[in-house]
């Protein structure tokens, strides 16, 4: 496992968002999106690509320390502030790594601006509507069993969230709103999204847990025969969030993809 | 005092066991569990009770709709209003209400108003709610735009009421481009507006800023006199003094010939496990977006188990000592109900007079009780403690057919 990288923290203004941002590394840049439930400050996973990459993770607007926008309402708006900010910091092109939702909105921004993405990571991806199965319907659970739902162990959620605070579960409420307020209809997805892929240049790596309980795994392979260029890979003992219960498993898929020319 | 009649029709026929071992009796408790025979007699049962409300002279029948559960078999409370505007001659028909957010098409319900008011010949009240969370869920609408979508949609229904088409209508969440209903309301500016409600201080204030009166939902006494000093200090902030006429209250109240049948039938108040719409899961009812953000840190730690509800649970017993539920003959509830006047004062009261399964024979002996030897005591009282309606207090419609506000004071929006 990696040492803790070095993470600085920015706000970055674009369009009139202010958007948190943590940096951290050298290398090539690499943006990471995060899920709907937004990310913990910190994650193993980060900071392995944190040796090799400069790695930018923004909270999107409405989630963790980026203010509320009133006035969005897709997905897709997110992905167009998140290539404002890359302009803002100066990142000609990089790299995207999309969880769960983000996967959505790195797909967004794949397809949006072609040239402008080097790889894509997409790891338990929403954003198109599976052939088998629902999306998990978060609205109808708990604030604390959906995050539970994102582990194939529980073990693996308590080693990182441990007990659970009362200002963990108001964030998850916010998010959860945040998404209600963007991909309420339909529920996370866009049905444009998978005629819009065949534009996308970057080569793909969509990765996936065996335990998905949020995103069935036919969504998966929706993704691999949208992209022009995609290999999937299956990581055995895995939720929907492999970052957080695999990220070493991860971490060996992702950076020899990373770094292939 | 204007006096109405409320049940909230319960589905009584459904398998309760099947809904004690699923966990829940709302929004995903299996509809298989629904049968359309019971469901044809109780909902003629129904019929049988409005028509018995007008018989006995009560003034006004309240309606309301809900889904997705037993508590309630109304699934379109305009449907029912309808039946009401043709079958019946005098009483009104108060709707509370039509959950607005939950159009997608408010020129519509505008549309099925106005046929509601001409048909009844003018005899339409036309509540609005938010509708509850589970009823956005039920819908596929939004949680998080319920506010914004009230008000649009209020805003948009009046103005088909009351300005000639057609008009465009480019809102934030409602766009029609050519609104022109060839159906308008009797009533003239339009019908009253009356805004149930729980206690949620939005909503109160919203209601007095448009003067439009308030029902509060079988909160406790203590409850309700908070809601009216918020209402009162909102009017005044507007330019008027509200009073009684602005005023309503939803009571629980059973009658029968004798005591143990009354308690006996109004311990059916908490068929649905004590709560009033049924076991469900806390985030049904409050899906995010849906509630107050001054409410949230409360509302997760109840939603995961670690409190108690904020709005708490008492049982019947308990409801009934502290007056939240009156059951017994019509001498023995007389001076609970004179008590809740005197301490209330509002000028709108509804009771909500049987739930559950109680006989329909017990059903129409209460609202007889009601009819014959409670309500024309509680029209004297009501006299006497200066409690108008606002029929009887000819309030206006809305805060902008005001004749009285205090110069100086700028009128809300």
């Amino acid at each position: 496992m990696a040492k803790g990288a070095d993470w600085s923290e920015h706000a970055v203004e674009v369009s009139g968002a202010t958007i948190h941002t943590r940096r951290a590394g050298k290398g090539s840049p690499l943006v990471v999106l995060h899920h709907d439930i937004g990310t913990l400050d910190s994650l193993a996973f980060y900071d392995t690509l944190a040796e090799t990459h400069d790695v930018v993770i923004p909270d999107f607007p409405g989630w963790g320390r980026s203010p509320r926008l009133e006035w969005m309402r897709h997905p897709r708006d997110v992905a167009i502030l998140m290539q404002g900010l890359r302009a803002e910091l100066g990142l000609a092109s990089s790299a995207l790594v999309g969880l769960g939702f983000g996967g959505w909105v790195a797909a967004e921004m794949a397809a949006m601006a072609p040239r402008e993405v080097t790889k894509l990571v997409l790891v338990g991806a929403m954003g198109i509507k599976p052939s088998d199965g629902d999306i998990l319907d978060q609205a109808i659970i708990s604030y604390i069993d959906y995050p539970h739902a994102f582990f194939h162990e529980r073990k693996s959620f308590e080693a990182l969230y441990g007990n659970v605070t009362t200002e963990q579960l108001e964030a998850w409420d916010i998010a959860r709103e945040m998404s209600f307020r963007i991909a309420w209809k339909p529920y996370m997805y866009s049905q444009a999204l998978p005629h819009l892929l065949g534009a996308v240049k970057a080569p793909a790596l969509i990765v996936w847990g065996d335990d998905d309980k949020v995103v069935p795994v036919s969504a998966a392979h929706a993704f691999q025969s949208a992209l022009p260029n995609a290999r999937l890979e299956i990581v055995k003992g895995s939720g929907h969030a492999v970052e957080m219960e695999k990220p070493d498993e991860l971490a060996k898929l992702v950076t020899p993809f990373l770094d292939a020319q | 005092m204007h006096l109405m009649y409320f049940t909230e029709q319960p589905m009584s026929a459904y398998d309760e066991k099947a809904g004690l071992d699923y966990g829940a009796t709302a929004l995903t408790f299996s509809n298989k569990h629904f049968d359309p025979v019971e469901g044809s007699r109780l909902y003629n049962n129904y019929l049988e009770q409005y028509l018995k409300v007008e018989e006995v002279g009560i003034d006004g029948i309240m309606l309301n709709e809900h889904h997705n559960a037993p508590f309630c078999m109304q699934a379109k409370t305009n449907m029912f209003a309808a039946i009401l505007a043709a079958v019946t001659k005098k009483v009104k028909i108060v709707i509370l209400g039509n959950p607005l957010p939950l159009a997608e098409n408010p020129i519509r319900l505008a549309e099925e108003l106005a046929m509601i008011d001409m048909i009844s010949k003018g005899r339409l009240v036309s509540g609005f709610v938010r509708g509850g969370g589970q009823e956005q869920l039920s819908a596929g609408v939004n949680p998080a735009f319920n506010r914004e979508r009230f008000v649009e949609a209020h805003d948009l229904v009046v103005k088909a009421w009351t300005q000639p088409g057609p008009f465009r209508h480019e809102g934030t969440h409602y766009q029609h481009r050519v609104v022109n209903p060839w159906a308008v309301p009797l009533q003239k500016p339009y019908p009253r507006v009356w805004i149930p409600g729980v206690i949620s201080k939005e909503t109160v204030i919203w209601s007095a800023q448009q003067r439009y009166p308030y029902i509060a939902l079988n909160t406790s006494i203590e409850d309700t006199k908070k809601i009216w000093a918020l209402y009162d200090q909102t009017a005044a902030e507007c330019g008027y003094e509200s009073g009684p006429e602005n005023r309503g209250y939803l009571a629980r109240i059973h009658v029968a010939d004798d005591e143990a049948t009354a308690v006996k039938n109004a311990r059916e108040f908490t068929w649905m496990q004590g709560e009033f719409t049924g076991l469900a899961h806390p985030v049904w009812a409050n899906p995010a977006g849906y509630f107050s953000p001054s409410s949230r840190r409360a509302f997760v730690e109840f939603a995961v188990g670690r409190s108690q509800n904020p709005r708490g649970a008492m049982s019947f017993e308990e409801q009934l000592e502290s007056g939240m539920i009156f059951a017994g003959t019509p001498k023995q509830v007389l001076p609970r109900i004179r008590h809740l006047l005197e301490e209330t004062r509002p000028g709108i009261m509804a009771v909500w007079a049987q739930d559950g399964k109680v006989s329909q024979k017990d059903s129409l002996r209460c609202i007889e009780l009601l009819g014959t030897e409670v309500f024309p005591q509680v029209r004297e009282w009501a006299k006497e403690l200066g409690l108008n309606s606002p029929f009887e207090a000819d309030s206006p419609v809305h805060l902008k057919y005001s004749k009285d506000l205090k110069t100086g004071v700028v009128a809300a929006e």
